[in-house]
């Protein structure tokens, strides 16, 4: 595996004179968090592997305001937004796809009515796009004939009724994709959502993370599959708190595309 | 002659007060803010259709749904008969229907099978309540009242049912001892079983039956319709207009607030003209009632209590205080309470130092949810309790400032540093120059 890869952001391209095809939307936990960080060069090593002309915001990236907007706080949602949409709207923006369901989300469909209009898709809808047309050619590799269960992110399944693209990347893998109980629609949420990443639960008697990871569990998978970097917290939280990360990892969608095709 | 005036008295009366409490409801509806539903028209018929008529989300909890089936075909369609028993009562006629000829006796054997699988649908959904204890139909937001609702609506059913079957078995008798008014028609393939125990009876016996039988059902028609606006019964209504009104945009989609757009927006576009009056500032987020919109309180008033909301909720099932379905209930009881002081104080609210968040909703509820959406995809009438409980949010963060300490940490990292948590802006691209 060659660990270089290539990335420019959109005042690069400006500087020489250039357009992207597409904009990467990195997102705050794409971002910083570490786990979250090997994602993003996943996402980045499909990227340069079919040779997408994509570029980054960089330091001019802000948060889309999700948390913001999901705790309640429509004041700095706004403003997050409008940041955000200035900057895009000054390069010009036409299409993004971004690393995390809630960006993807937020600026899909809030961003639109504060003047952001653009296509926005999630990473996995665009690397099933590269598959379909033929760009991506992807084969099972360490992964072949391993039992693999998705978890719908609540932002991607519920929230925008994607639930088959996910999915169709996951099968050209020849993997064995097993279903939990819940899932699609029915799917229950990893606990993160609504600006929970941030606090403390309430009282209760479990956390929501390990109710999710022992159904995933219960259908002794290799792999849990996800697809947005605060489910992969939760699910690899839960895993561990069963000492099954020896067994089950836990692994973003674009990771297991990047290590079945040493990409 | 005197029962055709006694008839005619009771439909009057019946109908006069079911519309004089329903126009109560829909003063109390329209007491929430307005709320853009226009247009869409096609899709909003296809949604009723398919979700309200078509009863299609109930269909993802197999036995509920076939048993609810059951009673939801039955009730409308035996309502046709019913239509049978107006005429008659209004023109002391029997069975004036049979005009109809033998489709009418295919109609009435058919209503008799409705009406037991009614019976039936019933009887196992008690058993569920009050036997089985299905774990969402005993949480303790139905403690009390209700419960003691839900199993009158089954009772009352149940009831309902057994007077027709009786009434049919005592006409049937009839039509064989005293066909000079019972005129022989109709088929009866349940209260045919019915009939052997009644053949001994008189005449006169028989006709106080069947007459105290059709009394029995005429008034509880009538006495079921003026208990809807009372009742989580009134679903049987309103989960029509409510699923016409559904939200039709992805649910990820939260509302935005205009009166925060006016505020925010001159900051980034100088020519920008806000669309909120001024003159007429509105809370932020909502407190009470009055700060819902009015199809929030439509959801309010179209719930009926199943519980699939608070079944699916992440944060219920791992004992957290939030349930769904006390959102709903709690958002109508707070309604219903407004409404009464609005007709104790001559048409205006006064004031009783009371709100829905507070005295209803606690603050925990509101801060457990995960804004996950399985509430609003679970419910088979298109309900919303999370637009609730982010409205009550954003009255806590902007006009309380009152979030966990942790939320309002994370607010200040962002307007900080542009990300939830306490990292440099400058190193946001970091991850591009190191080891996978």
């Amino acid at each position: 595996m060659n660990d270089t890869i290539h990335v420019k952001t959109m005042a690069e391209f400006t500087a020489s004179g250039e357009t992207p095809e597409i904009l990467f939307w990195v997102g705050c936990s794409g971002s910083f968090d570490d786990r979250a960080k090997k994602i993003t060069r996943a996402i980045v090593r499909i990227l340069n592997h079919v040779n997408i002309k994509f570029a980054i915001l960089g330091m001019e990236e802000s948060c889309t305001g999700d948390p913001a907007k999901r705790a309640g706080n429509e004041f700095l949602f706004q403003m997050q937004a409008m940041q955000n949409i200035t900057t895009l709207n000054n390069y010009n923006i036409k299409k993004i796809v971004t690393g995390c369901p809630h960006c993807f989300n937020t600026i899909k469909n809030e961003y639109p009515q504060l003047g952001g209009q653009y296509e926005v898709i999630h990473h996995t809808q665009l690397v099933q796009e590269l598959i379909n047309e033929g760009k991506l050619k992807v084969q099972g590799g360490e992964f072949k004939g391993k039992k693999i269960v998705y978890h719908d992110p609540c932002y991607l399944g519920r929230a925008n009724d994607v639930y088959e693209a996910p999915r169709d990347v996951i099968k050209s893998l020849d993997v064995d994709l097993a279903e939990m109980k819940r899932s699609k629609a029915k799917g229950l949420c990893c606990g993160a959502g609504g600006a929970q990443m941030f606090k403390e639960a309430e009282k209760g008697t479990k956390e929501v993370n390990v109710e999710r990871a022992e159904e995933a569990l219960a259908e002794n998978p290799d792999v849990i599959a996800v697809a947005c970097p605060f489910c992969n917290t939760m699910m690899t939280d839960g895993v561990k708190h069963f000492n099954k990360e020896e067994h089950t990892k836990v692994l973003d969608i674009a990771e297991l595309v990047v290590k079945a095709n040493n990409l | 002659m005197i029962s055709t005036i006694v008839f005619i008295l009771l439909a009057i009366s019946g109908t006069v007060f079911f519309l004089y409490n329903a126009k109560k409801v829909h003063r109390n509806i329209f007491l929430g803010k307005q709320v853009n539903v226009s247009g869409n028209t096609s899709a909003r018929l296809n949604t009723m259709l398919r979700v309200a008529f078509g009863q299609s989300k109930m269909a993802t909890r197999p036995v509920p749904f076939i048993l609810h089936l059951f009673v939801y075909v039955g009730f409308v369609l035996i309502n046709i008969e019913v239509l049978e028993m107006v005429f008659d009562g209004v023109f002391n006629t029997h069975r004036a229907f049979f005009i109809l000829g033998s489709f009418y006796n295919f109609l009435i054997g058919f209503f008799e099978i409705l009406a037991f699988l009614v019976t039936f649908g019933c009887a196992v959904f008690l058993i569920r309540r009050n036997v089985v204890h299905v774990k969402r139909l005993v949480m303790k937001e139905l403690s009390g009242w209700p419960k003691m609702d839900a199993n009158i609506i089954l009772c009352s059913e149940i009831v309902l049912m057994s007077a027709l079957f009786l009434m049919n078995a005592a006409d049937q008798t009839l039509q064989v001892k005293y066909n000079d008014h019972y005129q022989h028609c109709g088929s009866f393939p349940i209260s045919h079983f019915i009939a052997p125990f009644l053949s001994g009876l008189s005449v006169g016996k028989l006709i106080f039956i069947e007459r105290s039988c059709w009394w029995l059902h005429i008034f509880g028609i009538f006495g079921f319709l003026n208990y809807l606006p009372y009742s989580k019964h009134f679903h049987i209504l309103l989960a029509f207009p409510n699923t016409y009104l559904s939200n039709l945009n992805p649910k990820g989609k939260f509302t935005n607030l205009d009166s925060v757009t006016d505020v925010v927006k001159p900051n980034f576009d100088p020519g920008y003209q806000p669309v909120t009056d001024p003159n007429k500032p509105e809370r932020f987020g909502a407190k009470d009632v009055f700060d819902l919109n009015w199809k929030q309180l439509l959801d309010a008033y179209t719930c009926t209590e199943c519980g699939r909301c608070t079944s699916s909720c992440p944060q219920n099932m791992t004992g957290k205080v939030l349930s769904p379905r006390k959102i709903m209930m709690d958002t109508r009881d707070r309604l219903v309470e407004v409404g009464k002081n609005i007709d104790k104080n001559k048409g205006t609210f006064v004031d009783d130092g009371k709100s829905l968040l507070g005295d209803y909703i606690t603050n925990e509820e509101i801060w457990a949810c995960n804004t996950c959406n399985a509430c609003v995809q679970e419910c088979p009438v298109n309900i919303d309790p999370l637009s609730i409980i982010t409205d009550m949010r954003r009255y806590l963060v902007m006009e309380q400032s009152s979030a966990p300490n942790e939320l309002n940490g994370m607010f200040s990292n962002m307007e900080n540093n542009g990300a939830p948590w306490q990292f440099s802006p400058a190193d946001r691209a970091n991850w591009v120059n190191e080891a996978s």
